[in-house]
């Protein structure tokens, strides 16, 4: 990682995380996960074994400043057995000197008056207790600014959620800012309109604010602020002080830190976290309670409000803290004890062994290798979406080759179906079609197509890829990535940047449209500042119908919706680009994309490659990244990386290198330890074949063909008999074979339009259909099987060879020889009933 | 310098100063009283409502007001052209066209909308607007009306052996039917022509006349060779597709599949309805409310007259008239009128004035200004008129309704509360109708009529 860059945050968190004391490798021997109510035993019981040597709490000094300043302490404790273990919630808390600070049972202090003294922490127990020095400042100073104080109250309380006065319209003409993204228009909703009712300065506890928060009169959502909390002392306060707004020059928060960085639990064990906000002045304030908490994986980690983490299952789950829209994650592991160590693995490259260290971290031993036949069949639907002829099936298995598997990869890398196949995925992300909300009409479907599968088929670099989209102009029915700025549903620039940002870095900018988000980083100027690369875009059409031409116009320009001030195109993160009076500012956001230290650009592909091959991203969703939705696997993502960026941008090399290694080609059969794993790779997971992939496949296996056409936008459009369903270009094609099946529809870039599900109408299909019947009955290839003196074993052998590419077991020989001989007398149907059986078996709908 | 607007959705043709329209609040300007408003629940799932089905008859392309609901004949030739009567109905003051007698007759059951509008004249567009209720937002495709329904009737447990929402028998096209629910609530549109002996539908019927006998001793066949289906419990999707096809069977040979079996329905109701396409659609669509299914399309192309409109007339209207009639009459005969909606509209009407010119020669334009739409049954009255177009039927005079007030008016009678929340695909908040987010103009819900 010799790259400078912004987002992997999360990758450095995890080095630090690695560097804090982990347990995991010389993790305490547990009897194996029980069910229910024993799941908390094993943790205990391990607890009274080994002794609590020493106790030590975090922070391990207390300052606070001013009448509202809180500080939870945590305490840890390290055992006899070298772990470390969280003790706080049976720790006890007492202050020296009362009248200085108070503590709570829970281990909040609180200020009381200026002055230093002591808390001694104990634990029942450890032979010492702890103490923990407690400065207090300014004690008497009860000064509450809208910005310090009270707009971290309003998220705390909830009144800012999207139920109650965030929502879109605001409650009960009560409007919030969601998640209080726009802290101006909150104080101004609270402060200055509805005449400013909402607070009376004169008597502030008669202020329509607090009396409608603490239900003194009807309030919808009831009483959310007891008149006896310190939040409550704390509004009115600052109502007392005329609720101002606070200096600008105040410290802001620049920064979340949590404590512990990396707890490592067993299962049933508790863990406080410490959430403290670092300020722009480097001063810190514990904000554990204030913070929201989430976590990624509530089957593995659950985390309460207050920050109390409870590792309720085996795995891995991220927890995301955020406060006032900064925001910190840290990483749960809860490993699975493994009665004997972890098996030594072979490993074909470097994917293996960074999958090897995750998995050992876990204690999620791999499945075993998958058998040839599993290989070949999988790989072929995986690179190039269809099955392996029988022949080509022979070939392979009979090929004693011990590199074949690899020679087979080269191959299919390039083969015309690969690009048939993955210009699929492209017309999905490019939004192909000629159908509202799109409206790219046939002829234009028909060019872009063409530059799509064309660009992959020649295997084009995908930085030029990605720059030849980026910055085209001309005619839709001649420039064919001209019309990336018309598959769109409405061609307004934010659109463009948001659609772009997508595409290109897994960046939903476009959520900040609407309002800024507590674990989005994006705000309303990133959004804007994206489409000024694309504000100075025009359309105009000619005399041929729905041609249209795209061109730079300098005349246009994007303002900003609130200050109609014209906003400059600035690239995310805040730069603010210059472009000249007559310049086309795309090319610049290009070089900006493209570049090697561009922290979205090849991380993006390379996940959402990993994503198509393995059915689950490094990060996941594929197409949301951002800091507070880690990688599974940071060195993993940092590798495949670098090694797009060494191969200069060549995506095949990717393929290549996760085809080929061995995590690709473990088997999809569970072993005993890993059946529950479906996040950390640990076997195969099966995925049921695309809509395209299977409609080909029944299209192959029974050598018949389906009719394309798409006669809803004028002209017409009809595909020539044979077309491959992975050879459409127009996702409008009817087809209700592949809209059953869950062909996306188009309207979004967003990868989770593609619908992989099953559903009662798909079993409908496969068992008692019509259409299936009919290519059944009415394939060539059945015909032939049943011509000549074939023997019933060889057409067995022959069926199981093009449907699931694998020669038949000795006893699935001996149950279809049974039915033929069975049925000798209807010997036709027979066989068309084997082929229907076949056919309808799980291993042929799925990619297994 | 050329300005680019924001996102807003743009209201083209809006002409605030002769019409007053309401600005929805957070509330009450859909009519719903505070009280009502406080006791929403939390998502919104669906309850019991007066309506438990809807039939929507779909007249693609966009059919004439001015000849069907909101017959102009005083406005002269240049507007009524060849068909220059208006007929009068059985509730007094309601005339139709000429060419719908039979739906004079069944004028009590059903309430005209002769205020419709909307303003776009683009197919696309116009089709998305009145199927989902909502204006196009640019980062989001909404999903049609009859699969939010479906949709909130799967949350509220439906458990119908037949899937939610059917279009008989082809799909829309136009614009994407799923939105952002997904492919699974998109309709089940099951093709072919119900007036045809030959109509199967798929998945359904048994194909080519297989025996239930032999139906099992494949699926014994199946269980022998599912070699990974024994491991199906070990992992979710090899599951879901087990119980699945098991689910499967119950259909196949169970007698859900009789809904689709036009045979069962005698020959004098059966000729009634009429022996075409939208006719036996609309027969089949009231068996599979009788099946509980909650949303039906009958979906009929053709309306887009461009060019000699008045012969399409003649031979489309007796055919609409028959079945539009009978479905009413029949529904209202088995007492299912009153629990079953039945809606008639196009994306758009159109031009009242008639294109005289070449190449048009007598033809009707695209027009989304003002025009009809039907509603009857399920809580909506019936005998009455909402809103007026003016003398020519080209402005809305009185009462504007919007797609939005309609859609928003049949969710509350299906007793789903259109304030309610669907699942945004990007996890923001999306509301099943627009009007919740108090953004779009609003002639408010149809409570005159319900």
């Amino acid at each position: 990682m010799g790259r400078a860059k912004s987002i992997p945050s999360f990758v450095l968190a995890l080095g630090v995380a690695l560097a804090f004391s982990c347990p995991a490798a010389a993790a305490p021997k547990q009897p194996k996960e029980k069910p229910g109510a024993e799941k908390a035993a094993p943790a205990k019981k391990a607890a009274a074994k080994a002794k609590v040597e020493a106790i030590q709490v975090e922070p391990a000094k207390v300052l606070l400043s001013g009448k509202w300043a809180v500080q939870r302490l945590g305490v840890m404790g390290r055992l006899s057995d070298g772990t470390l273990r969280d003790l706080t919630s049976g720790a006890r808390f007492k202050s020296a000197g009362g009248k200085i600070a108070a503590v709570s049972k829970a281990g909040v202090v609180t200020p009381v008056s200026d002055g230093s003294t002591r808390i001694s922490v104990s634990v029942e127990g450890a032979k010492k207790s702890a103490t923990v020095p407690v400065t207090v400042k300014d004690a008497q100073n009860a000064a509450a600014s809208f910005l310090n104080h009270v707009r971290p109250a309003i998220s705390s309380l909830g009144c800012n959620s999207a139920p109650c006065h965030g929502a879109q319209s605001g409650k009960g003409g009560l409007k919030l800012s969601l998640f209080g993204g726009e802290p101006e228009s909150d104080y101004e909703a609270l402060t200055r309109s509805a005449a400013g009712r909402r607070i009376n300065r004169v008597e502030p506890a008669r202020s329509l604010l607090l009396m409608k928060a603490t239900g003194q009169i009807p309030h919808q959502g009831g009483q959310t602020l007891p008149p006896d909390s310190s939040a409550y002392q704390m509004l009115l306060s600052w109502l007392a002080r005329g609720a101002p707004w606070g200096d600008p020059k105040e410290p802001q928060v620049v920064s979340i830190k949590l404590f512990p960085e990396q707890p490592a639990l067993h299962q049933g064990d508790t863990q406080q976290l410490l959430a403290t906000a670092v300020f722009s002045d480097g001063s810190l304030r514990d904000v554990t309670q204030d913070a929201a908490y989430q976590s990624s994986d509530t089957k593995v980690a659950g985390v309460a409000a207050g920050g109390r983490l409870k590792a309720e299952g085996l795995g891995e789950s991220a927890i995301v803290v955020s406060y006032l829209r900064q925001a910190a994650v840290t990483r749960v592991l809860v490993p699975q004890p493994l009665p004997e160590p972890f098996p030594k693995l072979p490993a074909n490259n470097k994917i293996d062994e960074l999958v090897y260290v995750k998995l050992k971290s876990l204690g999620i031993p791999p499945s075993a290798l998958c058998a040839d036949a599993e290989f070949l069949r999988r790989v072929y639907l995986d690179a190039i979406g269809m099955l392996p002829t029988p022949e080509e099936a022979r070939a392979f298995l009979a090929d004693s080759d011990p590199r074949k598997r690899s020679r087979l990869i080269d191959r299919l890398l390039e083969r015309d179906e690969f690009a048939d196949f993955w210009a699929i995925k492209w017309g999905d992300l490019l939004r192909i079609k000629s159908e509202y909300p799109v409206r790219v009409w046939p002829k234009a479907v028909a060019v872009y197509y063409r530059w799509v599968r064309q660009s992959i088929a020649e295997n084009k670099p995908y930085d030029q890829f990605a720059r030849e989209l980026l910055t085209a102009s001309g005619s839709n029915f001649r420039s064919g990535p001209a019309n990336f700025f018309r598959a769109v549903p409405s061609k307004d620039p934010r659109t463009l940047g948001e659609t772009t940002a997508l595409i290109f870095m897994g960046a939903r900018v476009g959520c900040a449209r609407c309002h800024g988000h507590p674990t989005e980083r994006w705000t309303l100027d990133d959004d804007l500042g994206m489409g000024a690369f694309f504000a100075r875009l025009n359309y105009k059409g000619t005399s041929e119908w729905k041609e249209e031409i795209v061109f730079p116009d300098p005349r246009r320009v994007l303002r900003h919706p609130r200050t109609r001030e014209i906003v400059k195109p600035t690239l995310l993160g805040g730069q603010v680009v210059e472009v000249g009076r007559e310049e086309d500012p795309r090319p610049k956001f290009a070089d900006w994309l493209t570049a090697p230290q561009n922290p979205w650009f090849a991380a993006n592909i390379v996940n959402r490659i990993w994503f198509w091959l393995l059915g689950r991203g490094i990060v996941h969703e594929p197409d949301d990244l951002r800091p507070t939705n880690p990688p599974e696997n940071p060195e993993l993502l940092a590798y495949l990386e670098k090694e797009l960026l060494a191969q200069r941008y060549d995506l095949k090399h990717i393929f290549r290198l996760i085809l080929n290694s061995r995590i690709y080609q473990l088997s999809s059969t569970p072993n005993q330890y890993n059946a529950g794993d479906t996040r950390h790779f640990s076997h195969y997971a099966v995925k049921r074949l695309t809509a395209e992939q299977l409609l080909d496949a029944i299209s192959q296996v029974t050598e018949t063909s389906e009719r394309f056409r798409s006669i809803i936008p004028e002209p017409f459009s009809f595909w020539p008999q044979g077309y491959r369903a992975s050879q459409i270009s127009d996702g409008n094609t009817e087809c209700s074979f592949l809209d059953m099946f869950g062909r996306p529809p188009r309207d979004t870039p967003y990868e989770l339009e593609r619908n992989s599900e099953i559903s009662l109408r798909q079993a409908l299909y496969f068992l008692n259909s019509e259409q299936l019947e009919g290519k059944i009955a009415g394939s060539p290839r059945i015909k032939r099987l049943l011509q000549g003196n074939r023997r019933d074993e060889d057409t067995i052998e022959e069926l199981y060879l093009i449907t699931l590419s694998r020669f038949p077991t000795a006893e699935e020989k001996r149950t279809l020889l049974d039915y033929l001989a069975k049925n000798k007398n209807a010997r036709g149907q027979a066989v068309q009933d084997m082929v229907w059986a076949v056919m309808n078996a799980k291993e042929f709908v799925f990619n297994h | 310098m050329v300005d680019i607007e924001g996102r807003r959705a743009t209201w083209s043709g809006e002409d605030g100063s002769r019409r007053s329209f309401l600005r929805v609040g957070a509330a009450g300007a859909i009519g719903l009283s505070l009280p009502e408003w406080l006791q929403l629940k939390a998502q919104g799932r669906a309850t019991e409502g007066k309506a438990k089905s809807v039939i929507q008859l779909w007249m693609a392309g966009g059919p004439p007001q001015t000849d069907t609901f909101d017959p102009k004949p005083e406005a002269g030739e240049d507007f009524s052209g060849p068909l220059r009567r208006a007929i009068n109905t059985t509730v007094q003051g309601t005339r139709v066209g000429e060419l719908l007698p039979l739906l004079a007759k069944q004028a009590d059951k059903y309430t005209i909308i002769r205020s419709m509008t909307h303003n776009n004249n683009s197919h696309e567009t116009a089709a998305y607007i009145m199927q989902t209720g909502t204006m196009p937002a640019a980062e989001l495709a909404y999903p049609a009306v009859g699969a939010i329904v479906a949709f909130k009737k799967g949350e509220a447990g439906y458990q119908g052996s037949l899937p939610p929402y059917i279009t008989l028998t082809n799909p829309l096209g136009r614009f994407s039917e799923a939105g952002f629910l997904g492919n699974n609530y998109k309709t089940f549109a099951p093709g072919g022509d119900p007036s045809s002996s030959q109509f199967r539908v798929q998945g359904f019927i048994p194909p080519r006349g297989m025996t239930a006998q032999r139906i099992q001793e494949r699926r014994s066949l199946l269980e022998a060779v599912d070699a990974l289906g024994r491991q199906a419990e070990k992992q979710e999707p090899l599951r879901a597709m087990q119980a699945y096809q098991e689910k499967a069977y119950g259909l196949i040979l169970g007698d859900a599949r009789k809904a689709f079996d036009l045979s069962e329905e005698k020959e004098e109701p059966r000729k009634k309805y009429g022996a075409n396409a939208f006719g036996q659609s609309c027969l089949l669509a009231r068996r599979l409310v009788e099946h509980g299914v909650p949303f039906i399309t009958v979906n009929d192309g053709g309306w887009d007259t461009h060019r000699g409109n008045f012969e399409t007339m003649q031979r489309k209207l007796p055919i609409l008239d028959a079945a539009f009639a009978a479905l009413l009459e029949d529904l209202a005969q088995r007492g299912l009128l009153e629990t079953t909606i039945v809606t008639w509209y196009g994306e758009f009407g159109r031009t009242p004035r008639v294109a005289l010119e070449p190449p048009w020669f007598g033809g009707r334009h695209h027009y989304g200004n003002c025009f009809s739409a039907v509603v009857a049954g399920g809580g909506f009255k019936g005998g009455k008129l909402l809103g007026a177009s003016d003398y020519r039927g080209e402005n809305v005079r009185e009462r504007p309704v919007y797609p939005w007030d309609l859609a928003a008016s049949i969710y509350k009678l299906l007793g789903i509360d259109p304030n309610g929340r669907l699942p945004h695909p990007q996890g923001c908040v999306a509301y099943v109708s627009p009007v919740a987010g108090g953004t779009l103009q609003s002639g408010g819900m149809l409570t005159e009529i319900m």
